[in-house]
């Protein structure tokens, strides 16, 4: 018995944790989705994108510096993208908007090409969150029990400004009504560029928590993490945020089960056969945006 | 010096010209009223006075301030608030939120729970529906949310852009009623209407859009006795006309 939990509850763990970080990412697309109706292709950049300033930042700066930077200039990227490439766009046709966040996407990733010549770059080690222990005869990396805990925790300030703050009002009163919104005196484009700037802010923290578990970054390194993340989103019901984050877990979860009954080979398989599925059979997701207009 | 003066106001879409060079004045502490078919230009004036669709040419001055300009938070932070068609009032926030979101420029806290207090006064379903969301109100206690969400503003100037479109008739009794009650509280009153009966009984003055264009303008009470008036807008004129015996008027 105490063979089996220490053979599996590594899994467990892992899948939780990998649930919390796919929850911090998955946050930023759903939030966005839910105001401008538009997927954020280059979501998952910008978290790629944070896992190399904190490679370089460290390079130079002590830890205490380079960690809040990171965060900073992530933020920045994510408000920056938004005001450069969506906003002029905001009369546009969705679909010119979309295509627009393929191209920040590729715009990303080619630069982080041309930025580290293509090499694999060692991600720092934070002190503390990447030491291991022992629990229950497994050992695992302190960040593995830290990140559900974390994203908890953010999750439920993120709730409270959603559902106590006049900003949160602001932001639930523009996903449903740009126009009325307007009327009420709300600047749009300041709610739009606060959810941008939330989205990257738990993008950041996502990707400190997610590289710490891999030595390596690579310009798409954020490319299958972003994906999944993505699904999650879907599956949850894109728009919902709560829904984004029991999806996240969901997915984590199922993953690093099937890695532990040996099937690593197809836990990639699995998350977007889920997708297909969900698309096919329930779109709108768990928590889909329920409708509340009377007809 | 009138509150609200249009001069010469034009607005295009997209190559088409929905307001030819309108020009009218709203007097403080009246209700005004535009008339007119759909598709003449009245929805189209208020969203131009909000700063929703851009001025190609002409002025506005609201309280002998220059607004033509203005970004529509602005425009509201002078007081002006728009009632929009359909009411619009959020339906994935409560009742109270929607309140509170009306009152969304102010800084004063203590004073907003006074006119949510106020608001309560004057419908008194929109407080015991408090924690409702609003999707879940009829329609006529969205468009009493939708006034009392404007009123959190404290607006001098209230645009409503059909008030009674798509409400039961008695319901539609019930708003023009309320109309009345803000204009005797002193809140001037700009109101578009297709029912152009009910809005010339509540006006005290009326403008007539036809295409893009000003084509007569009066007292209520006149415009409501003008023939051409009668003829165009005010469809059981004509019937009545055909008949032996005239109808009283209501």
């Amino acid at each position: 018995m105490n063979n089996f939990i220490s053979a599996n509850l590594p899994y467990l763990l892992a899948g939780i944790s990998v649930g919390g970080q796919y929850a911090l990412i998955a946050i930023g697309y759903t939030m966005v989705y839910g105001i401008l109706r538009l997927i954020n292709f280059a979501h998952g950049d910008i978290f790629t994108v944070a896992a190399y300033l904190m490679v370089y930042m460290n390079a130079t700066m002590p830890l205490y510096i380079s960690l809040p930077m990171t965060i900073i200039l992530t933020v920045l990227l994510g408000f920056g993208v938004e005001r450069v490439a969506y906003k002029p766009l905001r009369q546009a046709p969705r679909m010119s908007i979309m295509i627009s966040a393929i191209g920040v996407s590729y715009l990303l990733q080619n630069l982080m090409w041309y930025v580290t010549g293509g090499l694999a770059q060692q991600y720092p080690t934070i002190p503390f969150i990447s030491n291991t222990v022992r629990i229950f005869g497994a050992t695992t990396k302190i960040v593995t029990l830290i990140t559900p805990v974390l994203t908890l925790v953010l999750v439920m300030m993120l709730s409270l400004l959603i559902h106590r703050t006049k900003i949160g009002l602001a932001m639930r009163a523009v996903s449903r009504d740009f126009e009325t919104s307007r009327l009420m005196g709300i600047k749009i484009n300041n709610v739009i560029s606060v959810t941008f700037i939330i989205g990257s802010f738990l993008a950041a923290i996502g990707s400190m928590l997610y590289f710490s578990n891999y030595t390596a970054v690579t310009p798409t390194a954020g490319a299958m993490p972003g994906l999944k993340a993505f699904v999650a989103a879907v599956f949850g019901g894109i728009g919902s945020i709560p829904g984004a984050v029991i999806g996240a877990f969901i997915i984590g979860i199922c993953e690093n089960i099937i890695k532990a009954l040996g099937l690593t080979t197809f836990s990639d398989a699995f998350t977007f056969a889920l997708l297909i599925i969900v698309l096919v059979f329930k779109p709108t997701g768990l928590f889909g945006e329920a409708v509340y207009e009377k007809v | 010096m009138s509150l609200l003066t249009v001069t010469d106001l034009q607005v295009s879409y997209g190559g088409i010209e929905a307001l030819k060079g309108i020009s009218f004045t709203v007097e403080a502490g009246q209700i005004v009223t535009l008339i007119g078919a759909n598709g003449a230009g009245k929805s189209t004036t208020l969203r131009a006075i909000s700063g929703l669709v851009p001025i190609k040419a002409g002025g506005i001055t609201f309280d002998g301030r220059e607004i033509t300009s203005l970004v529509t938070s602005s425009i509201v932070e002078e007081g002006i608030v728009m009632v929009p068609e359909g009411r619009r009032v959020f339906p994935n926030l409560t009742v109270l939120e929607n309140l509170r979101i009306g009152a969304y420029l102010r800084k004063d806290q203590a004073e907003i729970n006074n006119s949510i207090e106020y608001v309560y006064e004057r419908f008194p379903r929109l407080q015991e529906r408090h924690w409702q969301l609003a999707g879940t109100l009829s329609g006529g206690e969205q468009q009493m949310l939708a006034v009392g969400r404007a009123l959190m503003a404290r607006p001098r100037l209230i645009m409503m852009d059909e008030p009674s479109l798509g409400l039961a008739p008695l319901v539609v009794k019930d708003i023009f009623q309320i109309i009345q009650r803000l204009r005797e509280e002193g809140i001037t009153i700009l109101l578009i209407e297709q029912n152009a009966n009910a809005a010339l009984h509540a006006a005290d003055y009326g403008y007539v859009l036809e295409t893009g264009r000003i084509t007569m303008e009066d007292t209520g009470a006149a415009l409501l006795n003008n023939q051409k008036v009668r003829d165009a807008y005010l469809g059981q004129a004509r019937k009545r006309k055909t008949r032996a015996a005239p109808v009283p008027e209501a």
